[in-house]
């Protein structure tokens, strides 16, 4: 097997293609801000710790910070910025909006993305349940009444839908 | 973190054969290994990708009536499948209780009992004794802060706890660890995987270099089994202490076979053979009975400074456990 420092890797950020060279260190976090400058998902912890970093793979969430790039060769990666369609916010993030469930704002991007993902998961069937399935995601400003509020409304919007 | 070379292997002789090599270190889930990376914990040369070899992360029933669970199955997949939330609900509620949703969409089942240890002294930045890090540096936690550590097996060495929490409900089900390496694999029980710290405390598990745990095998169901995990909040956060326990009860009430193992007390999952012998044929409802059967294996139990708490509190998680799994409906 060939093993390398430096390498190529080809991605499908938001529905478009990339191929990136990159150093082997590289996680797929600083791949996304610093090489393609799609900032909207935050550095917090770089541990693993605050899921502000959160990111779909393949459609599942995950914490980009503890992904290695090389290791999401060919695979598709979904941001905060691949949300909104022809200028219209998913309606998870006007949740967040129609329900205050932010303060300052930097784990909010890692937020939406985690609460999409639990809605499509199956795990907004109650309060507690939402709580639990959004323990990921830290909130320094403690917005988290209003998130769990903005997460059971986009569910139940969807639900009606 | 320091430069390494990566590269990816797609077939299992590919990993054994270039894993074994000195410095190379294998990448599943990825969710222990960048951080080691970033803290020097490990500075491989070689990081060896075995994420996406092939059929390595199916969960199939055997012939035996128990189950295989691929190593590189996601925690969020093992403990949403139904057949483990039904016949194994132990395992079930341990994964959901370990990290975060986002972590256990990456982290493995294979990976998460090879994590380290949660000790601060071990995880610091800055370059303090710890005989684990350093071999022959001391141990801060000693005679630091060491309220979250070792009551179980520890020594002047090392009191540090294996915070998988997995992995305990792994011991308490008698699982196998299957492993293969280049001169050959192995069934190793989920009780014998992790090491005592002893005089060497940078060991963590019995795996030789370049050994990959391939798969878990469980044996028949264990549908009257549970999870307790106590910690300082509700969710996302480690274990202060935890217990599994797994009962086989006579009509409902009278237990014909219990298994107790207990999480953060040592360097390893700790079962309570003692106990075990104690409990048969105890009425499950006879609390005075299941304390005493408990306290028996606690006369081993040496507190450090700032951890007495924790004889106490594993004692009444070991009995919450136990009455959790008896109310399971099988």
């Amino acid at each position: 097997m060939q093993f390398h420092d430096q390498l190529t890797v080809a991605l499908r950020v938001n529905g478009a293609a990339h191929e990136i060279s990159i150093d082997a260190r590289v996680t797929l976090l600083d791949l996304l801000r610093e090489r393609l400058q799609l900032t909207g998902t935050k550095k917090g912890c770089n541990f693993g710790e605050c899921g502000a970093c959160t990111v779909h793979l393949d459609g599942r969430r995950v914490n980009a910070c503890m992904v290695l790039a090389a290791a999401a060769d060919g695979r598709a990666v979904t941001t905060i910025e691949g949300l909104a369609k022809d200028g219209t916010l998913h309606p998870v993030q006007q949740a967040f909006i129609d329900h205050d469930g932010f303060q300052c704002g930097f784990c909010t991007p890692g937020q939406v993305m985690s609460a999409v993902a639990l809605i499509e998961e199956g795990h907004a069937g109650s309060s507690g349940e939402i709580r639990e399935w959004m323990s990921g995601n830290l909130c320094r400003c403690s917005a988290y009444p209003q998130i769990a509020e903005a997460v059971a409304a986009a569910a139940s919007k969807r639900g009606a839908a | 973190m320091l430069s390494f070379s990566y590269a990816r292997a797609t077939q299992v002789a590919d990993a054994l054969g270039d894993g074994t090599t000195a410095q190379t270190v294998f990448l599943a889930g990825g969710t222990e290994l960048l951080n080691w990376l970033r803290l020097g914990v490990s500075a491989p040369q070689r990081v060896l990708d075995i994420s996406r070899l092939e059929g390595f992360d199916a969960i199939d029933a055997l012939a035996s009536g128990g189950v295989r669970i691929g190593a590189l199955a996601k925690l969020n997949d093992v403990a949403q499948h139904e057949r483990i939330r039904r016949d194994y609900p132990v395992l079930s509620q341990a994964v959901l209780k370990a990290a975060s949703p986002q972590l256990r969409n990456l982290a493995t089942l294979g990976g998460n009992p090879l994590q380290k240890t949660r000790c601060a002294y071990f995880r610091a930045e800055e370059n303090v004794p710890c005989n684990k890090r350093r071999p022959g540096s001391g141990c801060s936690a000693l005679h630091g802060l060491n309220d979250k550590h070792a009551i179980f097996g520890w020594s002047e060495h090392c009191v540090a706890t294996q915070p998988s929490d997995p992995a305990v409900a792994l011991a308490a089900l008698d699982a196998l660890y299957i492993t293969e390496h280049r001169d050959g694999g192995r069934r190793i029980p989920a009780t014998e995987l992790h090491t005592l710290p002893g005089d060497q405390p940078q060991r963590d598990n019995v795996l030789r270099s370049g050994e990959l745990i391939v798969g878990v095998e469980l044996a028949a169901p264990a549908p009257r089994s549970a999870y307790l995990k106590v910690r300082e909040r509700e969710s996302y956060e480690y274990a202060t202490v935890s217990a599994a326990a797994v009962l086989d009860l006579e009509d409902g009430a009278t237990i014909r076979r219990a298994r107790v193992a207990l999480g953060s007390v040592a360097h390893r999952p700790w079962r309570l053979p003692r106990t075990e012998a104690k409990l048969t044929g105890l009425r499950v409802a006879d609390r005075d009975a299941l304390r005493a059967a408990i306290a028996v294996s606690f006369d081993e139990a040496r507190a450090l400074p700032h951890n007495g708490y924790k004889i106490k509190l594993a004692q009444n998680a070991a009995l919450r456990a136990i009455e959790l799994a008896a109310r399971t409906a099988p």
